[in-house]
């Protein structure tokens, strides 16, 4: 037993050397190199599990048809269970590896890695999530959050409800529902400022964690406060028990608007469907829909492989979330590239590339995103979406609300420290 | 520690209480320390360094947590929130009154210890289980005020910027300069753990560990060692939170939620409740078991299956693996990694026969 047993040990290794040697081989010009966190087990994972095939998909697209500039994209990804030590880790893998950009997944791992990617000069993103403050881009140079922030989020959700209430919120009541974490609490400085300004009333309800208890909250909004139209900030699971609590308590969900984390197929799914949720008005950065030409491309090129496009495919708005950041990590790249056309790019030039960033719509897929040395933002814009015989539909076009009040904000935020 | 001896033939209490029972160990100790302090950080590329830094946080947690644990037979599931008590604390006089990075240390850790006393109280009536709760219990209200007083958080987000350490007119920033920082503390952490299990406040947690109403009659304060034990345990937990602090360069909220207190836990259970080497051993293979059973799947798994699987596989499997390895290894030897060791150790020595 014990000489077969190395003897097949031996084997296996010797495989596992030569699969990992070859792929570097095949291409001629310098592959770019870019870092992906990712969590498919963690609290997060029903983003996680479609968001990264979107991510790794639009690199193959790229690929197939003979990268940037002839420089073929690697994306590698570590997965983190939304952990820190090991983003932490899968980040020096990633430097160690050559990666000139790193598309990071979560807050505290954004938070833990700021720090040295601004050190290393490399640049990160956190597309809706993480600070807002980091859309300051000469106090974060490194940091891109390349999608509407929770400010702006904030912002644009006031907005939203000013029109759905006819273009006035004086005397109005507005209820803030949101996960009781730092992320949840971070838009409230915004929308008590904009409170003030439209003169509306607005009182918060914090779930706590795990955030699936909300029974009391709901029943208060609706009952109680009678809240003329509420704002739902809530992650994970949460989002799904809010829309099943709301309708039990009957209050139309046709005066709710999500921010982006409770937005997408799986939180409608979760609470029991398109039709349990009728009515419910959801915030993206991100395209929803598989009615693009880049999507139609992907499902291109899995025919050609004589393969069925993916089922995560389906869960169109995280999986065109996970195509809309890999798409703007390569523009960088593609901007990098530009300026540099020998190919040894590195994160200072990725850098830049991101902040050339402007009009790159993806056929509407990404927002008009302009992206400039000081904005790392690129406008705070969304679209909202509702939930409309069994899918969701247009409401509003790209648009950002109330951006003197954010910028005010993120500048307070800089003279703090 | 890791030397081998034969027959027991001390003559004095000196003899007995030192911390190098042979010769050997002294150069073992020596190697050891020729290895850690200038092989491995002189020839080894940043990314492994920046492993064995998360290595060197843990083991300092894991020694902390198992002075309450695994010596004194408290169970706390609240280190993850002492750690973030030495954390912000030393964010806060950082940023608020600049003081350098010594004194932050110490402050975070005291004030840990204080913290951690207070909520060792429980322990005085309760055992077990329920002190686990208890504990718990101080875990998420330590949570919940860190997240609600903004005079503590620096602001909603919650989190705080720190400058990097600095050594004169050094600054502390790379994973190299960091690895050396931490290597100092985790040395220190080691030493003072094993002095500390040798001194009369050691032996007394050993004895309220073994029974604690018998350590009573013979004389030891059942009231002030177990809140000690709670003290020094959070001390060291204040201190992990503090380097911690100081290596990312960020104090935030979600690095020290409950489930890094249930790691913690686990790394010592691993490794050998009520041993210097099982925390040590059950911080390495936490932090490494993960890391080398990816690196194992990203070099085998493209045999069998295409990249997009493999990539949806591999943290999936690692999981599974991962739990099953903890099984295996505290199948294998209840005791912890610690008793394998010494397994292996026995064995070897009087190798090639069998007794």
């Amino acid at each position: 037993m014990r000489p077969f047993l190395a003897i097949a040990t031996a084997l296996i290794v010797a495989a596992g050397s030569l699969t990992v040697a070859s792929p570097s081989l095949a291409q001629s010009k310098s592959e770019i190199v870019i870092g992906v966190q990712c969590d498919r087990t963690g609290p997060t994972q029903i983003v996680g599990t479609v968001y990264c095939p979107g991510f790794h998909d639009y690199i193959a697209l790229i690929n197939s048809k003979g990268g940037v500039d002839g420089h073929p994209i690697k994306a590698l990804e570590i997965d983190h269970e939304y952990k820190v030590p090991p983003a932490v880790e899968s980040y020096e893998r990633h430097k160690k590896d050559g990666a000139v950009t790193m598309a990071i997944y979560g807050t505290p791992q954004i938070y833990a890695l700021a720090a040295k990617l601004t050190e290393d000069r490399i640049p990160g993103t956190s597309p809706g999530f993480g600070s807002a403050a980091a859309a300051d881009g000469l106090r974060y140079p490194y940091i891109f959050p390349i999608a509407a922030t929770y400010w702006s989020q904030g912002a644009a959700a006031v907005d939203f409800v000013k029109k759905q209430m006819g273009g006035s919120l004086k005397g109005k009541k507005i209820a803030y529902i949101f996960y009781d974490n730092p992320a949840g609490r971070e838009p409230i400085e915004v929308l008590e400022d904009l409170a003030t300004k439209e003169a509306f009333q607005l009182k918060i309800f914090a779930v706590p964690p795990p955030g699936v208890e909300m029974g009391a909250q709901v029943l208060d909004i609706a009952q109680r406060y009678r809240a003329d139209f509420v704002i739902a900030h809530l992650f994970g699971g949460a989002p799904s028990v809010s829309i099943k609590e709301f309708k039990r308590v009957g209050y139309p969900l046709r005066k709710v608007v999500s921010f982006v984390w409770g937005s997408a197929e799986a939180n409608i799914d979760g609470a029991g469907g398109f039709g349990v949720a009728e009515g419910y008005y959801v915030m993206q950065f991100a395209g929803v829909g598989s009615d693009y030409p880049v999507l139609n491309e992907i499902r291109e090129m899995y025919k050609k492989q004589g393969k069925e496009p993916p089922k995560e495919m389906a869960s169109t708005v995280f999986y065109n979330r996970g195509v809309l950041v890999a798409a703007l990590h390569v523009e960088a790249i593609r901007n990098a590239l530009k300026a540099k056309p020998d190919g040894k790019i590195t994160g200072v030039d990725t850098k830049n590339g991101f902040e050339k960033i402007s009009n790159f719509t993806l056929g509407g897929l990404v927002p008009p995103l302009k992206i400039t040395n000081t904005d790392h933002e690129g406008g705070g814009l969304v679209q909202i979406w509702q939930v409309k015989g069994g899918k969701f539909e247009k409401v509003t076009d790209w648009y950002a609300a109330y951006q003197d009040v954010v910028a005010k904000h993120i500048k307070e935020s800089g003279a703090k420290k | 520690m890791i030397q081998r001896e034969c027959g027991v033939l001390k003559t004095t209490y000196e003899a007995d209480m030192g911390l190098y029972p042979l010769p050997i160990a002294k150069w073992t100790v020596a190697a050891l320390g020729v290895v850690f302090f200038l092989i491995v950080p002189l020839t080894l590329h940043e990314y492994y360094l920046s492993v064995a830094n998360l290595v060197w946080v843990a083991v300092i947690g894991a020694l902390g947590l198992n002075i309450l644990v695994g010596y004194t037979g408290q169970v706390s599931i609240g280190h993850g929130a002492f750690m973030s008590v030495g954390a912000y604390t030393a964010a806060n006089l950082a940023n608020r009154l600049g003081s350098p990075w010594p004194v932050n240390l110490l402050a975070g850790g005291l004030m840990a210890a204080l913290i951690g006393a207070i909520v060792g109280i429980p322990s005085l009536r309760i055992k077990g289980l329920y002190l686990a709760i208890a504990t718990l219990a101080g875990q998420l209200i330590i949570e919940w005020t860190i997240n609600h007083v903004t005079f503590i958080s620096g602001g909603v987000q919650a989190s705080i910027e720190v400058a990097r350490p600095r050594l004169g007119p050094m600054v502390l920033d790379t994973q190299r300069d960091m690895y050396y920082f931490l290597l100092v503390f985790v040395v220190l952490a080691i030493v003072g753990t094993m002095n500390l299990m040798r001194s009369r406040i050691g032996r007394a947690f050993i004895a309220i560990r073994d029974q604690d109403i018998a350590a009573e009659i013979i004389g030891i304060n059942i009231f002030r060692y177990k809140l000690l034990a709670f003290a020094i345990s959070s001390f060291y937990a204040g201190v992990t939170g503090v380097l911690y602090t100081y290596f990312l360069g960020i104090a935030n909220y979600e690095q020290f939620q409950i489930g890094v207190s249930i790691d913690y836990l686990a790394m010592i259970i691993i490794g050998g409740l009520g041993s210097v080497l099982g925390s040590i051993f059950g911080a390495i293979f936490v932090t490494l078991l993960p890391i080398v059973i990816r690196y194992a799947m990203e070099a085998f798994g493209g045999i069998f299956f295409s990249p997009q699987t493999v990539l949806n596989l591999i943290p999936n499997l690692r999981l599974m693996l991962f739990g099953a390895l903890i099984i295996f290894f505290l199948i294998v030897e209840p005791e912890g990694l610690n008793r394998l060791w010494r397994n292996i150790r026995s064995y070897f020595r009087v190798w090639p026969f069998a007794y």
